[in-house]
């Protein structure tokens, strides 16, 4: 009997050193709006995804490690999200999660990863992800607050007192809006004209109208592409000459085309390193990874890199890291994410701790004016 | 800023929506009525006579003048298709079915253009120039004089086709009667194919002026339309000034419930409009009621 044990033990040992020698690869799965209206954020964070893995499997791996990625599209549908987050659990068995694209199938699925000890890396912006923190849950795009933040630090420097808020009435808007409004107490500016727009909206010179009349010192736009181009356009229309601030959400040369770089001269808005990095300092740590990504981007696609794709750059960057050091089981690998210290990635510089799976600062932006369809850093 | 300034703006800002609103609804009214059914594929034509301007002119290099015909012949093309495919073929169908055919068309339109085209927003530059003008202190844009000016001359020639030609004429018979107009040898079927093709030429020009300020993308066509609707039905589904009128006031009082009350209640205030003539006056504001005779 005991002789049979000792075989069968042999026998499972064999079997698992077997195993783990001809499992060299990890799998990785990720959630993204590929298609539907999130579909702007879903499909660069896709096409970053493929070529990273695609990169890292044609050099050998990591370690000689192989990455297997899953990626399914959710359509921007928590419910859609909440089965595929199941399936990636359960039939796929993938050791982490990147993604979702947006907060709402983010938050959907949070309860899912958390009870499988699986750990997600949502490319999603929404501060609720994680804010309290989430054992299993981190992010990478920088909180809308930071923006925020900037803008005022900014303004400080320019003795503006009095704002004036245009926001959009969707979801980007309205957390900046709330964001905005709380920053702007704390830091003691007063808020003199509170007004929205619909994302479809096509004139919002009503709206500029009464907050020209309101004489703030400075008007704070917070949206994505078309409604601040339109802004824009009506504050030239209107021959408003107060300066106009816009969001992160805008940081793209789109947003110069679609305004009119005329429209747009002077604008000045806080820009993820990307959009700018051939106007950083050659000392900025950033300014390598920035470059190497665009041009990786451009080649494989043809396009310009977004912000959006960064997102999942920052995800992938943390897994293989962790990787790298050695963690196989999703435990180590959410282990070593946490440990993260001075990463640099394309949103920023990350360092999380157990109270913070951002990570990100203040220095994740940068405030740039536009001049003559161009950016230049702001001082 | 004076607040007589201001009001002076708002009125003028609501104008020039409003206008975009009157065209966009003269196509609804147009093809309810010639079939009775309310075309919710009428927002798609207006996306996609600014899509196809914007391709045009961004890769073949045409000039303008040239782009924005072949804009609208190809968007009268499709609208032409789609009343040979998708309300033709329909055999005694009732206009709840067929409007919610047109719903279904909308849906794939905007679906082609979007694998067509692409996902992002498009601009055209002016078709005289960005700089603004100024009109007793209210600031507009070149482009909105015209919008005005091709808002008048289409409303002008659909008045001078309707009471003064056969076409005309044999479309209004059978938006009165349609039993009645094929009784006196009025080919229905084909009244039915003019409006399609007069309102997607319609719908396609009101996209292609309103670019310039607007911008456009696959999906610009939704609440355009809905806006274009309510004009329509304020307009009491009129195909001449009540649809016209219903537009502007709809614009107008857009326009100043964001400047004055809050910019919160824009759409809110214009769907309450629409909610409140449904209620108190369907046949619009400014139809008398029409009596029936037993």
């Amino acid at each position: 009997m005991k002789r049979l044990i000792a075989v069968l033990i042999g026998c499972v040992a064999v079997l698992h050193t077997g195993m783990a020698l001809a499992a060299s690869s990890v799998r990785i799965g990720a959630l993204f709006s590929v298609t539907g209206p999130a579909s702007f954020l879903g499909e660069p964070e896709r096409n970053t995804l493929e070529m990273l893995v695609k990169n890292i499997n044609d050099k050998g791996g990591i370690k000689g490690t192989k990455i297997e990625l899953i990626i399914y599209d959710t359509q921007g549908d928590s419910t859609k999200a909440k089965q595929l987050v199941n399936k990636l659990i359960k039939n796929d068995k993938v050791v982490a999660i990147i993604g979702p694209s947006t907060t709402g199938d983010t938050m959907a699925i949070i309860e899912d990863v958390e009870k499988a000890g699986i750990p997600l890396i949502s490319c999603a912006a929404g501060i609720k992800i994680t804010e309290p923190v989430k054992k299993w849950v981190f992010k990478t795009p920088a909180n809308d607050h930071l923006a925020a933040d900037k803008i005022f630090n900014y303004m400080a420097s320019k003795k503006q007192k009095t704002v004036a808020l245009l926001t959009v009435s969707d979801a980007f808007g309205s957390s900046g809006r709330e964001q905005l409004k709380a920053l702007a107490k704390q830091k003691g500016l007063t808020v003199v004209a509170d007004e929205v727009y619909g994302p479809k909206d096509t004139d919002m010179t009503p709206q500029l109208t009464k907050i020209k009349g309101a004489k703030p010192d400075a008007i704070i736009c917070w949206g994505t592409n078309p409604g601040p181009a339109v802004v824009t356009r009506n504050v030239r229309q209107l021959g408003i000459k107060i300066p106009l601030y816009q969001s992160h959400g805008v940081a793209s040369k789109k947003y110069i085309a679609l305004a009119g770089a005329e429209n747009a001269e002077g604008v000045l808005l806080p820009a993820g390193k990307l959009a700018v990095y051939d106007k950083l300092k050659p000392s900025d740590p950033q300014q390598k990874v920035l470059r190497e990504y665009d041009q990786a981007y451009r080649k494989a696609y043809n396009m310009e890199a977004s912000t959006f794709g960064g997102y999942a750059y920052d995800a992938f960057l943390m897994i293989s890291e962790a990787i790298k050091k050695g963690a196989t089981t999703p435990a180590q690998i959410r282990t070593s994410i946490e440990q993260s210290k001075k990463l640099v990635g394309i949103s920023g510089i990350f360092t999380m701790s157990p109270a913070n799976h951002n990570g990100l600062d203040l220095s994740a932006f940068e405030m740039v004016r536009i001049v003559k369809g161009d950016w230049e850093l702001a001082r | 800023m004076q607040i007589s300034d201001q009001l002076t703006q708002y009125l003028f800002s609501g104008l020039a929506t409003g206008a975009i609103y009157a065209l966009i609804g003269l196509g609804f009214a147009i093809i309810y009525n010639a079939t009775g059914i309310i075309n919710f594929a009428q927002g798609e034509f207006v996306m996609l006579g600014g899509m196809f301007t914007v391709t045009l002119i961004n890769t073949t290099g045409l000039h303008p003048g040239v782009a924005v015909p072949c804009a609208i012949i190809l968007t009268t093309v499709v609208g032409i298709l789609f009343e040979r495919l998708a309300i033709r073929p329909l055999k005694s169908a009732t206009p709840l079915s067929l409007v919610i055919i047109t719903i279904g068309g909308s849906i794939l339109i905007r679906g082609i253009a979007m694998l067509f085209w692409d996902k992002d927003t498009h601009a055209l530059p002016g078709f005289s120039g960005d700089e603004p003008i100024t009109i007793y202190g209210a600031s507009l844009m070149p482009q909105h004089l015209w919008i005005f000016a091709v808002t008048i001359v289409v409303i002008g020639m659909s008045k001078i086709f309707f009471s003064y030609t056969i076409s005309g004429k044999a479309m209004r018979a059978c938006s009165y009667n349609i039993r009645a107009a094929s009784l006196i040898g009025i080919d229905v079927r084909r009244m039915v194919l003019f409006a399609f093709i007069i309102s997607s030429a319609m719908g396609s020009l009101a996209g292609i002026i309103i670019a310039p300020l607007t911008m456009t993308s696959y999906d610009v066509g939704i609440m355009i339309g809905i806006k274009g609707f309510c004009a329509a039905i304020i307009g009491g589904m009129s195909s001449g000034f009540g649809t016209v009128l219903g537009g502007l006031l709809l614009g107008v009082l857009e326009s100043l419930g964001a400047g004055l009350v809050s910019s919160g209640y824009k759409d809110a205030i214009a769907f309450v409009i629409l909610l409140l003539i449904l209620f108190i006056r369907p046949q619009g504001l400014f139809k008398k009621a029409e009596t029936e005779r037993v």
